[in-house]
């Protein structure tokens, strides 16, 4: 290689770099990775549904029209960290993805947080619980929407001690999140005057919780707490019922229930159920528009969980804070510093905010199961019992372990 | 010592599901010589045909117990005959991905019309409530399935290996051609011995859907426990299946109480730990 062609090799890279950089101050292309349980316990609270809720925001954001392009694909983390991080890193590398959402499992969630950060991608998960992502774990690129383990414990369970449920049993799913939340719900019960009597912790996707509910029957707790979520939820309260649990005078507490968990129980077994969501299909005119317009996409006809509601609520933020920096800089810590900076407002969680921490705070909803009698239609099923206000529900900014806050 | 007793019953319970899987898988492998992959798809068939039964046409769950194993026992007869046959004579690997194929197909159908979540299908009238045996609280549905079970399981064993039609099935597995010199059908033979097999695994469906959810990967998340008590029960062996699928749930259900963490990995340690041992299963013959 003669000087001349070095010379015009190195013009050549340099004029492209040059070319870039103009292209990313404008650049309107952004590409949405959807990555979420597909197939297993979870595909049902999130899934397919979730990546609809993507697909809808950016439909309801217009920014097509303005000659934007954003495309959107999906992936199936079954439930392994491994598996969750894969394609994370693939998504980065290859497919230059731009921004992840929705991830529910606690441990691939908190795994996959590690990769975006990594990969300085921007991370908006709503279908995880741990309050770790935004506390000991938190990421200036993560925002995490839709709920979390302290607001749970410090809502259905709150509630439930006050109550006079001040003894409890802990039915625990065997990874990240049953582990926060039980450790978060302990929190609420021993400053609240309760004691835990004990607990067991059973593996992630059980098909018989019989052996745990003697266990638990024989605590003689006054509350058993269902520290576990979608498919071993709903096996749980089936068998209990089976089992005479509530009929012998115990009360199980559902920490978290989701819509489509209700659906597979049945209103028969499910009803009279305490628990918290912070959307709901049927809330006011707006949330049953939006569910009108979604469930007619779903199989099934099924309206958004809260889980779904929290992955179109955040990827509407997303791309305001896209618009209002005039173009994607491709720059997940600058991206979600800008989501920060504004308000958050939609139609299905109302005016809300994120917190330095990455914490989207917006009211929750104390919801009870109506009686089969009550139910008008095949997803009515809540009652709303009470209101808790964002800055009630989620971890205040004092007692919140981030990193990020001691700048 | 109370909590003790309850355990050992509840894991007699989930013995029961065991037992009947494993056997249908036993007779299938004994019979056939085929690994049957598909037993789990199979058995979430049978809890879904009770579901459409009672739900699309308000057959109710005593008809289903009988209806649901035909239904779905015929299904498998036509896998059998459109797919399986072709494999007579291979190495058992052929048998085991054509059905691990067909599982994935079957479940994958199934989870992309009706979700993971599941339907909810109620215990009988006649079956609901319990009794207080005193150190429990026995759901009246879980002794039915208990006894039911070992009914079906007994029953089998003696079709297989006391009645003259068991006589000439298992001489058709050991020499067909022999067989077929004295003018019986081998081929439709085998066919209703699959049929048979499958219509086992519908069963266990029927019977678990009132328990658990009918849901798609009902069968998934337990086909490989199953696999494994016919692993360790001596593969093909019928009273092995029958008795280790007991004693394993047994032993699955101390593990809760003793250890919870472990008791999904119980049953694999202890496959292990046989095989060490006695590479043949527990009541398995050395080929």
């Amino acid at each position: 290689m003669n000087t001349k062609s070095i010379a015009s090799l190195l013009l050549t890279t340099a004029l492209s770099f040059a070319a870039a950089g103009v292209a990313s101050a404008q650049d309107k292309t952004v590409k949405i990775g959807a990555l979420s349980d597909q197939s297993g316990l979870y595909a049902d609270l999130g899934g397919p549904g979730s990546t609809l809720a993507a697909r809808m925001a950016v439909e309801d954001s217009g920014l097509a029209a303005k000659g934007w392009k954003i495309d959107i694909i999906s992936g199936d983390h079954q439930n392994k960290p491994d598996i969750g991080t894969t394609i994370a890193r693939q998504w980065f590398d290859v497919d230059k993805v731009d921004v992840i959402v929705d991830v529910p499992n606690s441990g691939v969630a908190l795994a996959v947080n590690n990769v975006v950060k990594e990969k300085n991608g921007v991370y908006i998960n709503s279908g995880a619980a741990t309050s770790d992502l935004t506390n000991a774990q938190c990421s200036p690129n993560t925002v995490h929407w839709t709920y979390d383990t302290y607001m749970l414990a410090h809502t259905t369970g709150q509630a439930l001690v006050k109550a006079g449920g001040d003894t409890w049993f802990f039915l625990t799913a065997d990874y990240a999140f049953g582990a926060a939340l039980e450790r978060d719900t302990t929190a609420v019960i021993t400053a609240n005057g309760g004691k835990v009597a004990g607990g067991v912790k059973h593996p992630l996707n059980t098909p018989d919780f019989s052996s745990f509910l003697l266990q638990a029957q024989a605590s003689k707790a006054k509350i058993i707490g269902l520290a576990n979520a979608g498919g071993d939820t709903t096996n749980t309260i089936k068998q209990a019922a089976e089992f005479g649990i509530v009929k012998g005078g115990q009360k199980l507490a559902a920490l978290l229930l989701f819509l489509t968990d209700v659906k597979a129980i049945g209103l028969e077994t499910a009803q009279g159920l305490n628990f918290t969501e912070t959307f709901y299909w049927d809330m006011n005119d707006q949330t049953r528009a939006f569910s009108k317009r979604f469930a007619e996409k779903m199989k099934n006809n099924a309206p958004p969980t809260m889980v779904q509601a929290g992955v179109y609520a955040g990827v509407r933020h997303y791309l305001k804070a896209l618009e209002a920096l005039g173009g994607n800089p491709h720059d997940g810590v600058k991206i979600v510093e800008k989501m920060k900076s504004m308000p958050t407002e939609d139609d299905l969680f109302g005016k809300g905010e994120i917190q330095p921490n990455g914490r989207t705070i917006h009211s929750a909803y104390l919801f009870e199961v109506k009686k089969p009698s009550e139910s008008k239609g095949p997803w009515d099923f809540y009652k709303l019992v009470g209101t808790v206000p964002g800055d009630q529900a989620f971890t205040p900014l004092s007692e919140s372990k981030c990193a990020l806050l001691k700048k | 010592m109370q909590a003790l007793y309850a355990q050992l019953l509840v894991g007699l319970i989930n013995g029961s599901f065991y037992a009947l899987l494993s056997l249908g898988l036993a007779v299938i492998f004994g019979m056939l010589n085929i690994i049957n992959f598909a037993h789990g798809a199979l058995y979430m068939m049978g809890a879904f045909v009770a579901y459409f039964l009672l739900n699309l046409g308000g057959i109710n769950y005593w008809w289903a117990l009988l209806l649901a194993p035909i239904i779905v026992g015929i299904f498998g007869m036509i896998l059998e005959r459109t797919m399986l046959q072709w494999l007579t004579g291979l190495d058992h690997l052929y048998g085991l991905l054509l059905t691990f194929g067909i599982a994935l197909i079957v479940q994958g159908l199934f989870q992309n019309y009706f979700g993971s979540s599941g339907l909810p299908y109620a215990i009988p009238d006649q079956l609901k409530g319990g009794m207080n045996l005193g150190f429990m609280f026995l759901p009246v549905y879980r002794g039915w399935v208990v006894v039911f079970s070992l009914v079906v399981c007994l029953a089998t064993w003696f079709l297989i290996e006391k009645t003259q039609l068991g006589a000439y099935l298992r001489a058709a597995t050991e020499n067909p051609t022999l067989v077929r010199a004295f003018g019986i059908n081998v081929p439709r033979m085998i066919t209703l011995t699959y049929g048979l097999g499958v219509g086992l695994a519908a069963l266990a469906g029927v019977l678990s859907a009132p328990i658990n959810q009918v849901r798609p990967l009902m069968g998934a998340d337990l086909i490989i426990v199953v696999f494994a008590v016919v692993v360790i029960g001596g593969m093909g062996s019928i009273m092995g299946s029958i008795i280790t699928g007991f004693a394993l749930g047994v032993i699955e259900g101390l593990t809760k109480y003793f250890y919870p963490e472990a008791s999904n990995t119980v049953v694999f340690v202890l496959m292990v730990l046989v095989l060490l041992v006695k590479p043949t299963g527990l009541t398995g013959r050395a080929a």
